[in-house]
């Protein structure tokens, strides 16, 4: 079987032994890191998301293949010391001040990684100035804030005017997500989008980022 | 009465169906090896790190009506204000599962172990939830023991965050009932630490009373709807989908 299907595929059945033995052997093989990373690993993820989005799969097989994409990637790091990890951009994530509920933040992070998105994580109780202070640092192209509870949400707003009034607003794009929050309320705030879940952000990030 | 209740994690141990739930698996799913595995290993590291314990305190209709009143942030209608006001018995609690399995699973996603963290995160979810029921049905014991049971009674709780009830009610309810006494602490933002835990009121009175229908206009912006089901379930109904409450 072609080595890079054969990465995909036990990455996709959630086997992080298999999936890092294999990429060490394409890497003997002389196999192009670039397409290790994009056809085998990421192509796998990109399939395990389909099939999270079908109902096909649930949510612990996507975090079993996860976990076996990053054994990958660690594998793949230190051959793109020269150009870095290729990537389809930088998203800072992180849970609004007040709240410490990370858990959704987390798993939105681990898809985005999985999509090929560089991902800074900011952790919990990230003040609207920490998130907007990353985003110039870093360039990023997106912001990814979570809340859990109406108190928290309202921070969200703040840390969208605050990336305006920086002159950040129509570079750096914001995605919202978490229990209390909706599409109509992002829309209230001008934040960018709303992901109602972790699969459903990354495919929100990436059309954030074909935009900009 | 003010009553400090240290509860068997073995008592408050999730069931299956409830954790795959919160995982987004439908009842009834086959599962796979591994994840049968990461259930199972889940479940295991809840009852080690899991220390369940609850506090709960009597309080009068005109001592609750101050607490409820909170920061004067309620919505202007709620069906808990009309509510408590027919209760027989109103007690606070808070309960936690303990600080130890957010630990645990904190150093589960560092270790890029997310199945599994994840999966303990549901666990522990489900254990708090498991550990209101078993508040509930101590409180109960004891109203029994008193006689100020009937065959009518029915007992619901309630929750700042939820039908109205504004999360900065969290202020009174702290100031009343203590549950830093049983490590649970009040952050700025009305969250309470460890996460893992539940305050509220218990509301005991003739089942009739807890009767409302979800047509408050916050009722639009709720998700569950579990009010339907546990008000179903009060009057010996099987409930529907979900077994969490009006909280």
């Amino acid at each position: 079987m072609d080595r890079l299907k054969e990465i995909s595929e036990h990455l996709q059945q959630g086997e992080d032994e298999k999936v890092s033995a294999l990429t060490k052997r394409a890497i003997e093989e002389k196999i192009p890191p670039k397409d290790i990373l994009n056809r085998g690993l990421i192509g796998g993820m990109n399939i395990i998301g389909e099939k999270y989005k079908a109902h096909e799969i649930f949510l612990p097989q996507v975090l079993l293949a996860a976990k076996a994409m990053y054994v990958g990637m660690d594998l793949l790091k230190p051959l793109f010391i020269k150009d870095g990890m290729p990537t389809m951009g930088k998203v800072v994530i992180g849970s609004v001040q007040g709240d410490l509920h990370d858990i959704g933040k987390n798993l939105v992070g681990i898809m985005l990684k999985g999509a090929g998105f560089e991902v800074v994580d900011l952790g919990n109780n990230v003040p609207p100035e920490k998130f907007v202070e990353t985003a110039r640092k870093e360039d990023a192209a997106v912001i990814g804030m979570s809340a859990l509870l109406t108190t928290t949400m309202l921070v969200m707003q703040r840390t969208v005017d605050l990336l305006k009034e920086e002159g950040l607003g129509g570079k750096t794009k914001i995605i919202i997500g978490g229990a209390p929050v909706s599409e109509e309320f992002a829309q209230r705030i001008g934040a960018d989008a709303y992901g109602y879940d972790s699969t459903n952000a990354v495919e929100c990030v990436k059309r954030l980022v074909k935009k900009t | 009465m003010r009553e400090i209740i240290e509860i068997s994690v073995n008592d408050v141990k999730p069931d299956r169906d409830d954790v795959l739930k919160m995982q987004g698996i439908p009842p009834g799913n086959s599962l796979s090896e591994k994840v049968e595995t990461l259930l199972k290993r889940a479940m295991d590291l809840f009852l080690e790190f899991a220390q369940p314990v609850a506090i709960v305190s009597d309080i009068s209709i005109p001592e609750f009506a101050e607490v409820y009143s909170g920061e004067g942030l309620n919505e202007k209608k709620t069906p808990l204000d009309e509510i408590f006001k027919k209760a027989d018995s109103l007690a606070l609690f808070a309960l936690t599962i303990g600080e130890k399995v957010s630990q645990k699973i904190d150093e589960l996603f560092a270790a890029n172990e997310f199945a599994l963290g994840s999966m303990l995160d549901s666990v522990a979810s489900a254990g708090t939830d498991k550990t209101a029921d078993s508040v509930d049905e101590y409180f109960l014991n004891q109203l029994s023991e008193k006689g100020r049971i009937t065959p009518f009674t029915g007992m619901l709780r309630y929750s700042p965050g939820y039908c109205g009830w504004h999360t900065s009610g969290q202020k009174k309810l702290f100031g009343f009932l203590h549950p830093e006494d049983i490590g649970i602490t009040l952050l700025d933002s009305f969250l309470m630490k460890p996460l893992k835990s539940i305050s509220g009121v218990m509301v005991v009175g003739k089942k009739e009373i807890h009767i409302f229908d979800d047509s408050y206009p916050f009722c639009s912006e709720c998700r569950s709807h579990s009010c339907r089901d546990r008000i179903r379930a009060l009057f010996g109904e099987s409930r529907t989908n979900n077994k969490k409450g009006v909280m």
